[in-house]
């Protein structure tokens, strides 16, 4: 392959070719981008390209080293499953924007400087918002903009955090940086922007849901798990993240308990597992970096495969609210048993990915002693158990019967789901090739005895738990709502503050404008009295008496200066 | 809500069956807390324990039962706070 491209650029450069193509080619180009930039990846093996001189910095376009291709390698596997479930898709704009924005992701994986990381950072966001304008609805079209201040907020902030470590520093590389100076709080909070930290989060909830049924399965993938790559390369072991990822991992539960929109459930949902890599960064041993990007690698698949079973059900029956749906398991049966899959994987059953990865971070927090994150992490895994593990199938395909008799998800859309599916347990029953490619050497065994049991035990009293609380009838109902989280204070008392202010501005500029003009009215009306026509300014004079004036004048000044 | 007639039956419509699941999970439970009891004399399986708390028998299963009851009521209590319409923000 093309010696030293950045992987992500080959995703780029195809999408252009999209708007010259239909049909058959299209998707053929859509399903060969990511191969190619697979192949591309594992041809070019270890190491640093593209050095060039960018007023008087270094730039390194493509850096592939242990810890980026573990993201790059599940970024590339995660396109291609989008693109398949994407086949159906007749929309060149979703296409091309949806190959950018992966492209983009991928290529900043593998940015070896922070200005290259800037650019794609910038271009995930930019690209991205199109697949929730993809929908094409009052609702999709504002939460789209509020998406996007938020996500550019995010690349200015990360601008002005790279200024401060260029002066700092003098370099621009991308690694370790830390939170000792003020260029790396500044840094860390355009990361965390991205990777939703709490009260920095609603962006997520509130945008995914409302993007196209394919769209979301694509962003629930990339942005977020781009953030957490950058987390785990600049900020491994920096304490402040144990607490912030322990926060992350509690607080959406109860929202995702509440939420009725399915697709909203699985974004806060996925809130909660971003909260796990977080606390995995902020310990930052070896074991707790590898159960990070092992969980990252995990939780795209089921994430995926969730959002994709929820996609088709929305694409079948036009609706994705807990509280109209219920019994679909007579009429989607493959998506069903698909998206239990995905909840078991999610709850990390033993023999799913989930398993496999949770753990590691689990092990990592207390061989480190850190009982709270701990305590927190198992209560959130219950949760996990709850909202995703059940709640998600089971009031779309069980619970009581809707009367909705829909088809079964269209092929390429079961394809997509089914190979997921297969994924999720391949890496559960088999993880030792996802061991292979972690940052670290592994010495990790899963399937002892001892954690099998216990995991089971939580897990299955868990599911016990629902079915006290559904069999005493303490469950709470599914109801048409929404949940009031932080988001409210931009999008109520903000939003009034900012119209409130400009009205006042309004006033003020209408007070400055009507003041001016009586004040220029009263100047050129005092003024006509002396220079006014036929007033004693405007008079016109003989010459002869304008000579005899300036002669008294001037006999004047020589008598009192030449005296 | 009048159940479409398809012309099928499902296992699942009866609600004697929802019962049976009932007690299937009560009995899986049951089941997957013995070896805890012979973990206590040592037999059969050893635990990595790296907290104290963890030898307390079936601990794992306590803590899911108790965290999930009370996330759910927790949040159920929750609603009354932060609920509003559904076009509460158009």
């Amino acid at each position: 392959m093309i010696e030293g491209l950045n992987p992500g650029l080959i995703l780029i450069a195809g999408a252009f070719l999209v708007p010259f193509t239909r049909g058959i080619v299209r998707q053929g180009l859509t399903l060969a981008l990511p191969v190619l930039g697979m192949i591309q990846l594992y041809s070019l093996g270890m190491g640093n390209w593209g050095h060039y001189d960018f007023l008087g910095m270094q730039i390194e376009l493509t850096r592939v080293d242990n810890l980026s291709r573990v993201f790059g390698t599940i970024f590339h596997i995660a396109a291609f499953i989008a693109m398949i479930y994407s086949l159906h898709v007749k929309d060149a704009m979703q296409q091309f924007t949806a190959l950018i924005y992966i492209g983009s992701a991928i290529g900043a994986v593998f940015a070896g400087d922070m200005i290259t990381l800037f650019a794609f950072w910038e271009l995930t966001a930019i690209s991205s918002v199109f697949l929730v304008w993809a929908r094409r609805t009052e609702r999709a079209y504002r939460a789209g903009i509020r998406y996007l201040i938020i996500q550019v907020t995010s690349g200015v902030i990360l601008m002005a955090g790279i200024i401060l470590w260029y002066q700092a520093t003098g370099s621009i590389a991308f690694n370790f940086i830390g939170v000792s100076t003020l260029a790396g709080g500044v840094i860390l909070l355009a990361f965390g922007i991205k990777a939703a930290f709490p009260f920095l989060h609603n962006w997520m909830q509130d945008a995914y849901p409302e993007a196209t049924v394919t769209g979301t399965v694509i962003l629930s993938t990339f942005t977020t798990k781009l953030a957490i790559y950058t987390l785990a390369r600049a900020y491994p072991g920096t304490d402040i993240l144990i607490p912030i990822g322990a926060v992350m991992t509690a607080f959406p539960i109860f929202f995702a308990v509440l939420e009725n929109d399915l697709r909203r459930v699985l974004a806060y949902s996925l809130n909660n597992q971003l909260g796990f890599m977080v606390i995995g960064v902020g310990i930052g041993t070896e074991m707790a970096i590898n159960g990070t990007a092992a969980h990252a690698f995990a939780h795209i698949l089921y994430k995926s495969l969730l959002f994709m079973s929820m996609g088709a059900v929305l694409f079948r029956t036009g609706t994705i609210k807990a509280s109209e749906l219920g019994g679909l398991y007579k009429s989607m049966p493959l998506t069903a048993v698909f998206c239990i899959v995905g909840a078991m994987s999610i709850a990390a059953f033993p023999l799913t990915g989930g398993f496999v990865s949770k753990s590691m971070i689990q092990t990592a927090a207390a061989d480190n002693g850190l009982v709270i994150a701990w305590l927190v992490m198992l209560f959130a895994s219950a949760g996990v158990m709850d909202h995703s593990g059940i709640k998600v199938p089971f009031f779309t395909f069980f619970a009581h019967d809707s009367g909705i008799r829909v088809k079964e998800a269209p092929v390429n859309m079961l394809l997509a789901m089914g190979i997921t599916a297969f994924l999720c347990i391949g890496i559960g029953v088999y993880p030792d090739p996802l061991y292979a490619i972690l940052p670290f050497k592994v010495d990790y065994h899963p399937y002892s005895a001892g954690h099998v049991i216990t995991q089971l035990q939580l897990l299955l009293f868990s599911v016990l738990a629902f079915a006290l609380l559904v069999r005493f009838k303490i469950y709470p109902p599914e109801l048409r709502s929404t949940n009031l989280d932080f988001d409210w204070f931009y999008r109520k008392p903000l939003k009034a503050l900012a119209i409130t202010t400009g009205r006042l501005i309004g006033k003020v500029w209408d007070w400055v404008g009507a003041t001016g003009t009586a004040i220029i009215d009263r100047i050129i009306r005092l003024s006509d009295i002396t220079h006014g026509d036929g007033r004693l300014m405007a008079r016109s004079v003989s010459s002869g008496a304008a000579i005899s004036v300036i002669l008294v004048i001037f006999g004047i000044v020589t008598v009192l200066f030449y005296r | 809500m009048n159940q479409p007639n398809d012309g099928k039956k499902y296992w699942l419509d009866d609600p004697k069956n929802i019962d049976k699941i009932f007690y299937a999970v009560l009995i899986v439970c049951i089941a997957i807390s013995i070896p805890d009891i012979f973990a206590l004399f040592d037999l059969f399986y050893h635990k990595h324990l790296e907290f104290q708390f963890e030898e307390i028998p079936n601990f794992y299963g306590f803590y899911g039962l108790i965290s999930y009851i009370g996330l759910v009521l927790i949040a159920k209590q929750l609603r009354k706070v932060l609920m509003r319409d559904e076009d509460y923000y158009d």
